[in-house]
């Protein structure tokens, strides 16, 4: 019985500081209409400031709580509003989301530089050591004070939107924000103090979170992203549904660790929250298909078949000559690159012409890796199950979750993304070990030699853009593009919106594995590191400031993404520099949605113009924008 | 001379790259009800949302009360006295009668009470239901409720957008004799509707709309005459 109540008190705390971080999601999310991906982030940073203050500067307790919970969060949650979210109202999905993860990788960034993980940080508890014995049960005062602030908080804040003319506002401004402004308040001014709010419930969730565990970047910020599962459970807008959607979990959580026998819980504990998060996105009611809505913004021209395989042609030769200029270390990075972009195709298959977002794309790299390590060392059955085991991964996720869209469709990634990870790669791969994985054999060619294997990259890689590019001139790819527009208006022509999307997601988790193939044979090895959740979400930001919607995008992305370890080895302060330009590069989408890729082919557009009559230079110069 | 209420001046707008609006031109004097007419696609819901500054004006000038206003805020614009009941429901679904009450106080200075208590001695029914959704209202109570914004905060000009849409007949004749005695107070209206001969029967003054442009302005009668060619296409 004591065990069972001692059980029950951990996870109440547990459940109690999830609440806290879920609501806060709630709050921003239901009044902006933009889910904040970096609010684990927000919480991750609040909590090594305050560490900061209270025992690296060593001041007052509460002089900390204060300057953290009043002063930091607030301002930190209006100036995201101000300068991040405020472009992006009616935005995309894809673009949000985007952004926000933009934000969660560049504070991951900043953290690193400000608290490098090389020493150990430690917060004292509150009341340390105070205890005090209900039923011969001992309940530490860390552990009511932080039941009683949550219970405090879900009290406040439901008078507060049901009372109060503010609270009130909030929520008027969900439901009809043009309305709200035509009654004379200022959706904008709404929105940012709900961001400001969001952002203070963060803070306190993970100043109250940090002194059970240890302080740990990452950790901190995942902690807070279990939050989402719970939010979910509210459905992303009830509030009462969302706390018990909280405490649930963390007592499941707890009574796991208690009850369950140890195989169990080494599999299970980890994946949880990603399990509940998978489940309570699942059972979401069936949201009204969108209809489609004015585009202002013009996509980049897809080049014509006989242009794209002249310039993929040229690319391979220049490649090749490139190849030779290289030295081995520059080589690697090199096909670190091709191998990226390639990989990176899955995503302008799926996210750019499907408009489908996908967090769980390097999962799919790692089964392809895995299938090729496990199968026939090198040859063409390997590169077979490469495409096979992903693809049918990827058709039997597309089969869970093929009336989920948008953020939905991204939660239930992310949470397969983090399932896997920690249930599959961490065990598969061999415990933290790594899994040779050979090159493929071609007769004749010795793939072994590092050049050779640089120009098969180039050539793989220029093989699918032409085949990418191919396909969305097809009728597969026109029917793409339409369901990315208005999946209505494709329901009502007879087009089935679930066989696309089926068959967008295996075909892209096909072309993700056979990267994954060529990752493992360019590096001989992978390992569980390759394939966490926060280098997929560092796939697709920087997969999405390349240019989603082009092939050249994604090539410029790649690229980039390969000097990353480089810059950290050579200049290791610059790493998190790059991580924080990176995440600073997302606000440029707001303005320009695709990428560095759209620039360009809006570059190609004005110097095409040149050579047109004058007035048609005007007209193609005005549609540029 | 008075100072109009609402005033145009070869007005500009639209979304994106796509031009609305190409230079209008309207002026809706102090306690003067004017019907703007047209056929969808118009361009009507435009002006009246480029009028209370949803949409902003891309050329041409805007002026409230003789102020230039072009480029301001609707929650600004809410305030210095333009109240639009915007096309469908001008309410949200998802508070109650008394919180969507409570928001109309965000003009004025009005207190909540003295709002609901002013508001249900109009409409009883609304009384009635003050702790139901606004959502689960029948369509002419919701328009009611719509409408009590207009009532409570005296603005200077009113601009009504479709009040008669998906409403039973009898529901709109009792909606324009409300339009008819707000017009009475000395309010200036504009009003857009489908429903032309309902809307010049109150309208003072009225102006067709076609394609982007004013192709006719004048009294109900003269206006009238030329309806169905507008219509139908005649005078494009």
């Amino acid at each position: 019985m004591t065990t069972f109540l001692a059980l029950t008190l951990v996870g109440l705390v547990v459940g109690c500081i999830y609440a806290l971080t879920a609501c806060g999601l709630v709050v921003t999310y239901t009044t902006s209409g933009v889910f904040n991906f970096a609010h684990g982030a927000i919480g991750m940073v609040a909590a090594f400031t305050y560490w900061q203050l209270s025992v690296g500067w060593g001041l007052p307790v509460w002089l900390s709580l204060l300057l953290v919970l009043l002063v930091m969060a607030p301002l930190m949650g209006a100036l995201v509003e101000r300068v991040l979210v405020r472009p992006l109202y009616g935005a995309p999905i894809g673009v949000t989301l985007v952004v926000t993860l933009g934000l969660l990788i560049s504070l991951i960034g900043l953290a690193n530089l400000a608290w490098p993980p090389t020493t150990t940080r430690v917060l004292p508890k509150f009341f340390a050591g105070r205890t005090v014995t209900l039923a011969s049960l001992v309940v530490s005062y860390n552990e009511i004070l932080v039941i009683v602030t949550a219970a405090l908080v879900a009290v406040t804040l439901r008078s507060f939107f049901t009372r109060t003319r503010t609270g009130i506002a909030m929520r008027a401004v969900v439901d009809d924000q043009e309305l709200a402004a035509l009654a004379g308040t200022n959706p904008q001014r709404v929105a940012q103090l709900s961001w400001a709010l969001g952002a203070t419930l963060a803070a306190l969730a993970g100043v109250l979170l940090a002194p059970l565990v240890t302080l740990d970047i990452l950790g901190l910020t995942l902690l807070v992203i279990n939050g989402y599962a719970a939010a979910m459970v509210g459905r992303l807008r009830h509030l009462p549904a969302t706390v018990s959607g909280a405490l649930a979990l963390g007592l499941l959580d707890s009574w796991l660790i208690g009850y369950a026998p140890g195989g169990v819980v080494n599999v299970l504990k980890p994946a949880l929250p990603m399990f509940l998060l998978f489940g309570a996105v699942l059972f979401l009611k069936q949201e009204r298909l969108r209809a489609g809505s004015l585009a202002g913004v013009r996509m980049p021209r897809t080049p014509s078949f006989r242009r794209s395989v002249g310039s993929a042609a040229a690319f391979v030769v220049a490649a090749w000559v490139v190849s030779g200029q290289l030295s081995a270390a520059n080589l690697a990075t090199g096909g670190q690159g091709l191998v990226l972009a390639f990989i990176m195709l899955s995503l302008v298959l799926l996210s750019g012409y499907g408009g489908q977002v996908s967090l769980c794309q390097l999962t799919f790299v790692g089964l392809g890796a895995f299938a090729m390590g496990k199968i026939g060392g090198g040859s063409p059955l390997g590169l077979l199950g490469a495409i096979a085991l992903p693809a049918a991964t990827g058709a039997l996720i597309a089969l869970t979750v093929v009336r989920l869209r948008g953020l939905y469709l991204a939660l239930a990634t992310l949470a397969f993304a983090q399932a896997m990870d920690v249930i599959f790669f961490s065990r598969a791969l061999g415990y933290g070990g790594n899994l040779e994985v050979a090159r493929p054999s071609l007769p004749g060619i010795d793939l072994g030699n590092d050049r050779t294997y640089f120009v098969l990259l180039a050539v793989v890689f220029a093989v699918g853009a032409v085949g990418v590019l191919a396909l969305r001139r097809r009728a597969f790819g026109r029917r793409l593009v339409a369901l990315n527009d208005s999946p209505a208006a494709c329901a009502t022509m007879g087009v089935s919106v679930a066989t696309t999307k089926l068959i967008v997601l295996t075909a892209s988790a096909g072309l993700a594995g056979l990267g994954g193939a060529l990752f493992g044979g360019l590096h001989g090895s992978v390992s569980p590191n390759d394939f966490v959740l926060l280098n997929s979400l560092l796939l697709l930001l920087l997969a999405t400031l390349g240019g989603l919607y082009t092939v050249s995008g994604a090539f410029l992305a790649a690229m980039f993404y390969a000097l990353f370890p480089v810059l950290q080895n050579r200049y290791p302060g610059l790493g998190q520099v790059s991580y924080l330009l990176t995440g600073l590069g997302a606000l440029s989408l707001g303005r320009n949605r695709y990428g560095m890729g759209g620039q360009l082919a809006d570059l190609g557009e004005r110097l095409r113009a040149w050579r047109l009559p004058a007035g048609q230079q005007a007209e193609v110069l005005h549609a540029a924008g | 001379m008075t100072i109009d209420a609402l005033e145009l001046i070869d007005l500009r707008a639209g979304y994106g790259s796509i031009e609305v609006l190409h230079g209008v031109s309207l002026r809706v004097p102090p306690a003067t009800v004017v019907a703007l007419l047209g056929p969808n696609g118009a361009g009507k819901s435009t002006l009246l949302k480029v009028a209370s500054g949803t949409v902003k004006p891309t050329a041409g000038c805007l002026h409230v009360g003789g102020v230039h206003v072009n480029g301001a805020a609707a929650s600004d614009l809410a305030h210095a006295g333009v109240c639009r009941i915007p096309e469908g429901r001008g309410i949200f679904p998802n508070l109650t009668v008394a919180e969507n009450l409570q928001m109309w106080t965000g003009v004025g200075r009005l207190r909540a009470g003295e709002v609901a208590e002013r508001t249900f001695t109009r409409f009883p029914r609304l009384g009635e239901r003050r702790k139901q959704l606004a959502g689960t209202l029948s369509g002419g109570e919701q328009q009611m409720l719509a409408m009590s914004r207009a009532l409570l905060v005296d603005p200077a000009v009113l601009l009504l957008d479709e009040i008669s849409m998906g409403l039973a007949p009898l529901v709109v004749a009792d909606l324009y004799e409300l339009v008819h005695s707000v017009a009475a107070e000395g309010i200036a209206i504009l009003v857009v509707e489908q429903f032309a001969r309902t809307a010049l029967a109150v309208a003072d003054h009225a102006a067709i709309l076609i394609q982007g442009r004013i192709t006719r302005a004048g009294t109900p009668a003269e206006v009238e005459e030329h309806l169905s060619e507008a219509y139908l296409g005649g005078a494009a």
